[in-house]
C-alpha cells in the first residue's frame, strides 16, 4: 500500500481552522502520510500539524459550495475544517478517515519519525524484570528469575524473562502456564522488602466447568506462602461473574486446593462498558451550557468516577494487604492484562516511593504495563468519539492514569512528576510518534522490531528540555504509603484531562506557575518554565518554530 | 450553670464519622458553661462551643453504650459513645437547654474577655468604617449625597443611620418611596463605581400589589438613573424566580411595572427563597453525612440537593449585574422580598466582582459590615443566635462564602485571602463570641451596646491574618477597577469538601500545598531579612573599609535562597505558622508524610498517628 493512494486531495487553498478557545486561522491545508498541516495565509507565519492518527473521528458536512469537517481527536480536542469546494472537503475527509485507520503498525508515523535529537535505540530499557529482578537479588532468594518464556512458548503475551518463586523449576512453571489462560502464570510483580511478601499476577485459571486442577499451578502458588502464612488473590471479577466464567473454560482457585489463599471479589469494570463510560463522560464534558443538575446527571450516569474510585479502593486493598497484613497477594481477573495491571501498578505506587520518581514512573510503566502485555494497539485504538465502536477497545490505560492523577491531587508533594506527564502519557498511548506504546507485547515489538526501528518515547522524556516541563516542583521524596482517601467526596473530575480544551485555564496556569517560582525561590526558572505546558502552543504560535510540542506529536506545533 | 447537671463523663468513646472499622478514641468528656470538651487519651482535645450545636441526637441504646450524635452549625458531627445511660441522658439534657439561648445576653459574646482595655476595645470597633469606605468608593459627590431621613431609624429601621441617595431624591420623596415598598426599605446606594459613574442600590420589593403606583418611588428611580450621567436606562434586577414575585402580587407586594417607569430594563434571575435553600443544604448534608456512599449516589445526592444549582444562580445574578457596570456603564437597583437575603448576597458579590478592593483582607472585611450588618441581614435569626422560628434559619450567608470560595477556585492569584479567611468567618458567624454579627439590625445591635459590651471579631482576624494569608496573591492580577469574569459554567461549581468536612481529616489531602508554599515564602522573607542583617552588622563592624569583606560575606549568605528549595532543613528556624485553636487545624493532614509532619509539628500533634484504612480489609473474615 502507498499512502498516495489515500491522498485524493493533498493541498487545499483557503481553508478556515477553529478549535475550542483559540483564534481562527486561515490557510493552506495539506494532507502528508501522516500529518495535516495548516501554514497560515496570507504570511504563513503559522504552521500547524496534526498527527492523523490522533484523530478519532471525522464529521463532514456539506452546505452549497462548501463543506465543513469536524474533525474529534483522540486527545479530546475538537478541529472544524471550513474548505470551499464540496469536491475538496469530501476528499479531504475521506483521506483523513483513511490515513487515520491505517491498520498496519508498520505504516505508522514512528517507523518514519526521525527526531534529530534522539537516536534510535536509545532510551529502550534493557528487559524490565531483570532490572526488577537485579535489584530484588539483593533483598531475598526466594525468587529467581527464569528464562521459560524465552522463545515465548509459555506464554505469548509475558516478556521474555520473568520472575518466578526460586523453589520451582522451569517446567513446572511450563505446566502452571498451560493452566491459565493465555499462558499467564503466576509472576512476581513486586516484592515488598519491608515485611519479605509478594505482589503476583496472572491470568483466571481453567478449571472450566468439570474443575480441573493443576497440582504444578497448585505447587507454584504454595510455595509463594510457607506455612502458616495467609496469601491473598484479589479476584477483580464479582464472585458472580468468576463463577460463570467456568462455563467458557475459566474460573478461580477453589479454597480447596490452594488452601493458604484466600480469595476476595472485587468487581472492576473492564472492555466495552468502560469504553462507553469513557465516551459519555467526554461527551457530557462536551455539552455547551448545561444546568448543574443535567452536569452532575451525566457526570453520573458516566459512572466514571465510581470507576476511578473502585480501582483505587482495589488498589489499596492489595497494597493494604501486603503492607499491613503481611499476606503475599495474587491478582488477577480474567485475561490478566487490564484491571489486573491496573490493580498491581498503582498497588506499587502506593508502596514502593521509588516508583513516584519520573524515572521510576517510567520503569513501572515499561514493566507493569508495556512488557506485562496490555494490549495497548488493540486497547487504544479509538478514544471516546470513534464511531466504530469496537470489541477490543478499553480506557483502562487512562483509568490508570485519572487514579495516579488523583494520588497526586491527595499528595502534592509526592510524586516527582506532573499532570502534564500524565496527559503527555495519554496523549502517546493513543497516537504517537514514537514507539515505545506501539503492539500489543513483547513478541509483537520484537517481530516489528521497534527497537531498531522507532524512537523511543522515554527518550525524549529524558531530553531536559523536554523533562523540566514534567516535573513537579514540590516533590520531596515521601518514604511512607500514600493510602488515598476513597470516600466520594475526596475523588475529584480529572479537569486537566477531561475539560482540557475545554476549560479555560489562563489563571491556573499563572497561578501555577507562580507557585513554582514561590518553591524554587528563582527567579530564573520563570524564563524556561512553560507552566504546565497544556497551554504550551499557544504562546509559540506565532513563529512557526519546528520545535516540538508537550504532545510530541510531530514536527512543527500540534494543532491545538 | 444551673443546667449541668454532669460536669465530667470518664470512658467516653469519640467515633471516626467515615470509619467502618468502627475505630474510636476514648476519653474524657467535660462539660463548662460555655464548652463542650473532649479530651482523649493522647491528650488530645476537641472543643464544642455550645452555641455551634445545631442539634443533639440520642440514638438508641447499644452495648458499648448510649451513643449521642451531635451536629454542629460548622457542620462538624461528632458521635460519641457514653458508656453509661444516665450520663449520657444528662449531658442530652444539658446540651438542650445550653445550645438553646433565650436572651442575647446569654450569648457567648457578652462574657467573652479576650484581656483587651477598653480604649481596645473601642478601637477594634472602629477598624472598620463605612463612611470612609463611601469615601473610598467616591461618595459623596455631585450625584450622590448622605441622607439624614434614616437618621432616628423612623423610615426604616432595619436600614443603618447613614444611607446615600441622589441628591435630586429629596425627604418626600425617600418618605413617599420607603412607604411604597416593603418594611420600608426604599432604594439607596450599595455600591458606586467611580469610573463607570454607575451605581449599585438596593431595596426591597414595592407593594405594587397588581395595579397600585408610587410617584414617590417612581421618582426615586428616575433619581437613580439621573445620577448617572453615563447611561440613561438602569437595569432593576428582581432576584427572585418570576413565579414567586408574581404570587407576592396577590399580598399586595410584587415587582415593579416598567411601563409606570420609565428607563428601567427589569430582569428576573431567579434565585430561590430561604427556605428551598434550608432544605437544599438539608439535603446536601444527608447525603455528604452518609457512611459508605458509593460516587453515583454522592452525585445523585448532590443533583438532588440543587445545591450547586443555587450557588450558580447567586454567582449568575452577580455576573450580570456585574456586567451591567463595568460593560453596559449602567446603573442597577436590586432587590428580592425584603431585601436582606439575596439582595445582600446580589450586591456584595457584584461589587466584590467590580471592585479589587473587596478581595483584600480588609476590603472583604468592609464589604461584609457594608452589605450583610448594616443594612440588616438577619444574622440572628439566619444563624437560630436564639431560640426562635426554625422558619427562619437559612444558608444564605454560607452560600456567599461559597461563591466566594468558587471565585477563588477560578482566580487564584486575585483574592489576598484564602479558604481558611471564609471558613473562619462562617466559624464566628455562627460562634456568637464576637458581637458583629449578633441581631438582626443595627438598630438592635445599639439597643444591645454591643460595642461596649463585646468585642470586634475583625482586629481579631487581623491579628493573625497570617494564616488567611493567600501565598499566591498577586495585587496586579487586576488592576483597582477591572471586572472579574468568572466562568460559571456548570462543572466549575465543585462540592466545597473543605467546608462540608472540615473537620473529617480523613477527607483532606494527605499534603497540603498552602501550607508548604505558605512556609517557603515565610523563610524566604526570614533569611532575606537574615542576610540584610548579617549584611548590616558586618558593615557596622568593619567600617567602610573593608568592601572585601562584605563581598565574601554576601557570597557565602547568597546560597541560602537556592537551599529554600528543601524546606525541611530549615526546621530550626521555621516558625509554624500560628494555629492557636486546637480544634480548627483545618490543614491538610499530614499523616502519611513524615518530613513534612516533621516540619509543622507544632500543629500536627492533635493527628491520629495512623490513617484510618477502609479499603475492605474489614471484611476480610470471611
Amino acid at each position: 500500500m502507498e499512502f498516495s493512494e489515500l491522498i485524493k486531495t493533498a493541498t487545499v487553498e483557503d481553508v478556515l481552522l477553529s478549535r475550542q478557545g483559540l483564534p481562527d486561522v486561515r490557510g493552506t491545508l495539506c494532507i502528508t502520510s501522516h500529518h495535516l498541516l495548516l501554514s497560515s495565509r496570507p504570511r504563513g507565519d503559522l504552521e500547524l500539524w496534526l498527527l492523523i492518527r490522533n484523530v478519532d473521528a471525522v464529521e463532514k458536512r456539506v452546505c452549497g459550495s462548501s463543506g465543513s469537517i469536524t474533525l474529534r481527536c483522540k486527545d479530546l480536542k475538537v478541529l472544524q475544517l471550513e474548505i470551499p469546494g464540496t469536491e475538496e472537503c469530501l476528499n479531504v475527509a475521506s483521506s483523513i478517515e483513511a490515513l487515520s485507520s491505517v491498520d498496519s503498525v508498520m505504516m505508522l508515523y514512528p517507523f518514519f519519525h526521525r527526531p534529530p535529537s534522539l537516536r534510535l535505540r536509545q532510551g529502550w530499557h534493557p528487559c524490565a524484570p531483570e532490572r526488577l529482578f537485579q535489584q530484588l537479588a539483593a533483598q531475598t532468594s526466594r525468587w529467581r528469575l527464569s528464562a521459560v518464556n524465552r522463545d515465548f512458548s509459555a506464554c505469548p503475551s509475558y516478556p521474555p524473562a520473568v520472575i518466578v518463586p526460586a523453589a520451582v523449576a522451569d517446567d513446572t512453571v511450563a505446566k502452571a502456564a498451560r493452566f491459565r489462560q493465555g499462558g499467564r502464570f503466576p509472576v512476581l510483580s513486586y516484592f515488598h522488602a519491608k515485611n519479605g511478601t509478594a505482589l503476583l499476577r496472572s491470568s483466571q485459571p481453567l478449571p472450566g466447568p468439570k474443575r480441573r486442577r493443576c497440582l504444578e499451578d497448585e505447587q507454584l502458588l504454595g510455595t509463594v506462602v510457607a506455612e502458616g502464612e495467609r496469601g491473598v488473590i484479589v479476584d477483580t471479577r464479582s464472585a458472580q461473574a468468576a463463577k460463570q466464567a467456568r462455563v467458557s473454560g475459566g474460573g478461580t482457585e477453589p479454597r480447596s486446593c490452594y488452601p493458604r489463599w484466600q480469595r476476595l471479589h472485587r468487581a472492576l469494570e473492564r472492555g466495552r462498558p468502560l469504553q462507553e463510560s469513557f465516551a459519555r463522560l467526554v461527551e457530557a464534558c462536551g455539552e455547551p451550557a448545561p444546568s448543574v443538575e443535567r452536569w452532575l446527571g451525566r457526570l453520573e450516569s458516566s459512572r466514571w468516577l465510581g470507576h476511578v474510585k473502585a480501582a483505587l479502593s482495589t488498589a489499596c486493598l492489595a497494597a493494604q494487604c501486603l503492607d499491613r497484613e503481611g499476606c503475599s497477594v495474587l491478582v488477577h481477573g480474567a485475561e490478566g492484562t487490564d484491571t489486573t495491571l491496573l490493580v498491581t501498578a498503582l498497588a506499587q505506587l502506593i508502596l514502593q516511593p521509588a516508583c513516584r520518581t519520573l524515572e521510576g514512573f517510567q520503569a513501572l510503566l515499561e514493566r507493569e504495563w508495556i512488557q506485562a502485555g496490555h494490549p495497548f494497539q488493540l486497547r487504544c485504538a479509538r478514544s471516546a468519539a470513534s464511531p466504530a465502536r469496537g470489541k477490543r477497545e478499553a480506557p483502562v490505560f487512562l483509568l490508570f492514569l485519572d487514579c495516579v492523577w488523583q494520588l497526586s491531587r491527595q499528595f502534592p508533594f509526592s510524586l516527582e512528576f506532573g499532570e502534564q506527564l500524565l496527559l503527555t502519557l495519554f496523549d502517546n498511548a493513543y497516537a504517537s510518534a514514537y514507539g515505545t506504546f506501539l503492539c500489543n507485547s513483547e513478541k509483537e515489538r520484537r517481530l516489528c522490531r521497534l527497537r531498531e526501528r522507532t524512537p523511543s518515547l522515554w527518550a525524549r522524556l529524558e531530553q531536559p528540555e523536554e523533562k523540566h516541563k514534567y516535573l513537579n516542583p514540590l516533590y520531596s521524596h515521601n518514604p511512607l504509603p500514600l493510602w488515598p482517601c476513597v470516600q466520594p467526596q475526596g475523588i475529584q473530575l480529572w479537569h486537566g484531562f477531561f475539560l482540557r480544551w475545554i476549560r479555560p485555564c489562563r489563571h491556573l496556569d499563572e497561578a501555577w506557575e507562580e507557585m513554582r517560582r514561590l518553591v524554587q525561590g528563582d527567579k530564573s526558572s520563570l524564563e524556561e518554565g512553560e507552566g504546565k505546558g497544556r497551554a504550551g502552543p499557544s504562546p509559540r504560535l506565532g513563529h512557526g518554530t519546528h520545535a516540538e510540542t508537550g504532545t510530541g506529536q510531530g514536527p512543527g506545533v500540534g494543532l491545538g | 450553670m444551673e443546667h449541668i447537671r454532669t460536669t465530667k463523663v470518664e470512658q467516653v468513646k469519640l467515633l471516626d464519622r467515615f470509619s467502618t472499622s468502627n475505630k474510636s478514641l476514648t476519653g474524657t468528656l467535660y462539660l463548662t458553661a460555655t464548652h463542650l470538651l473532649f479530651i482523649d487519651s493522647s491528650q488530645r482535645e476537641t472543643w464544642i462551643l455550645h452555641h455551634h450545636i445545631a442539634a443533639v441526637e440520642k440514638l438508641p441504646l447499644t452495648t458499648s453504650g448510649c451513643p449521642l450524635v451531635i451536629q454542629c452549625k460548622n457542620f462538624r458531627i461528632v458521635h460519641f459513645v457514653v458508656p453509661r445511660e444516665r450520663d449520657c441522658h444528662d449531658i442530652y439534657n444539658s446540651l438542650l437547654q445550653l445550645s438553646r439561648t433565650a436572651k442575647y445576653e446569654e450569648l457567648y459574646a457578652f462574657s467573652y474577655n479576650p484581656k483587651q482595655n477598653e480604649s481596645e476595645q473601642v478601637k477594634g470597633w472602629q477598624l472598620i468604617d463605612l463612611a470612609e469606605e463611601y469615601k473610598r468608593m467616591g461618595v459623596p459627590n455631585d450625584y450622590w449625597q448622605l441622607s439624614d431621613a434614616n437618621r432616628d431609624y423612623k423610615i426604616c429601621e432595619t436600614y443603618p443611620r447613614e444611607l446615600y441617595v441622589p441628591r435630586t431624591a429629596s425627604k418626600p420623596i425617600i418618605v413617599g418611596s420607603s412607604k411604597f415598598r416593603s418594611k420600608g426599605r426604599f432604594p439607596v446606594l450599595s455600591y458606586y463605581h467611580k469610573n463607570k459613574e454607575a451605581a449599585i442600590c438596593r431595596c426591597s420589593q414595592p407593594l405594587s400589589g397588581f395595579s397600585a403606583r408610587c410617584l414617590e418611588d417612581e421618582h426615586m428611580l428616575q433619581a437613580i438613573s439621573k445620577a448617572n450621567p453615563s447611561n440613561r436606562y438602569m437595569y432593576v434586577m428582581d432576584t427572585r424566580p418570576k413565579l414567586n414575585a408574581m404570587a407576592n402580587r396577590a399580598a399586595g407586594k410584587g415587582y415593579e411595572n416598567e411601563d409606570n417607569y420609565s428607563n428601567i430594563r427589569f430582569q428576573f434571575v431567579g434565585i430561590e427563597n430561604i427556605h428551598v435553600m434550608r432544605s437544599s443544604l438539608q439535603k446536601l448534608l444527608e447525603v455528604s453525612g452518609t457512611r459508605g456512599l458509593s460516587v453515583n449516589d454522592f452525585l445523585s445526592g448532590l443533583e438532588n440537593s440543587g445545591w450547586l444549582r443555587h450557588i450558580k444562580a447567586v454567582l449568575d445574578a452577580a455576573v450580570f449585574l456585574a456586567k451591567a457596570i463595568a460593560v453596559e456603564s449602567a446603573s442597577v437597583l436590586v432587590h428580592c422580598s425584603d431585601g436582606w437575603d439575596r439582595t445582600s448576597q446580589v450586591c456584595s458579590l457584584g461589587a466584590l466582582l467590580l471592585d479589587s478592593y473587596y478581595r483584600t483582607i480588609k476590603g472583604f472585611m468592609v464589604l461584609i459590615e457594608k452589605d450583610w450588618i448594616s443594612f440588616g441581614h438577619k444574622f440572628s435569626d439566619r444563624c437560630c443566635q436564639l431560640d426562635g422560628d426554625p422558619k427562619e434559619i437559612s444558608p444564605v450567608f454560607t452560600q456567599f462564602l461559597e461563591s466566594v470560595w468558587n471565585l477563588t477556585e477560578q482566580f487564584p492569584q486575585a483574592f489576598e485571602y484564602n479558604e481558611a479567611f471564609l471558613l473562619q468567618i462562617h466559624e464566628h458567624v455562627h460562634s456568637c463570641q464576637f458581637g458583629n454579627f449578633l441581631g438582626n439590625c443595627q438598630k438592635e445591635r445599639e439597643e444591645l451596646k454591643l460595642k461596649e459590651k463585646t468585642y470586634s471579631l475583625w482586629p481579631f482576624l487581623l491579628s493573625e491574618q497570617k494564616k488567611y494569608q493567600n501565598p499566591l496573591y498577586n495585587p496586579d492580577f487586576s488592576p483597582e477597577l477591572t471586572l472579574l469574569e468568572p466562568n460559571t459554567v456548570s462543572f466549575n461549581f465543585k462540592f466545597w469538601r473543605n467546608m462540608y468536612h472540615q473537620f473529617d481529616r480523613s477527607m483532606h489531602p494527605r499534603q497540603s500545598v498552602f501550607n508548604l508554599i505558605m512556609n517557603t515564602s515565610e523563610q524566604n522573607k526570614q533569611l532575606e531579612e537574615d542576610i540584610k542583617e548579617l549584611e548590616a552588622k558586618i558593615k557596622q563592624r568593619n567600617g567602610r573599609s573593608d568592601v572585601v569583606l562584605v563581598k565574601e560575606q554576601e557570597q557565602t549568605a547568597h546560597p541560602a535562597p537556592v537551599a529554600l528549595k528543601s524546606p525541611p532543613c530549615f526546621q530550626k528556624e521555621q516558625p509554624p505558622l500560628p494555629v492557636n485553636d486546637a480544634v480548627r487545624t483545618i490543614e491538610g493532614s499530614n499523616t502519611a508524610d513524615n518530613r513534612y509532619s516533621e516540619l509543622v509539628s507544632e500543629f500536627s500533634k492533635a493527628e491520629p498517628a495512623v490513617v484510618s484504612l477502609e479499603y475492605g480489609v474489614a471484611r476480610m473474615t470471611c
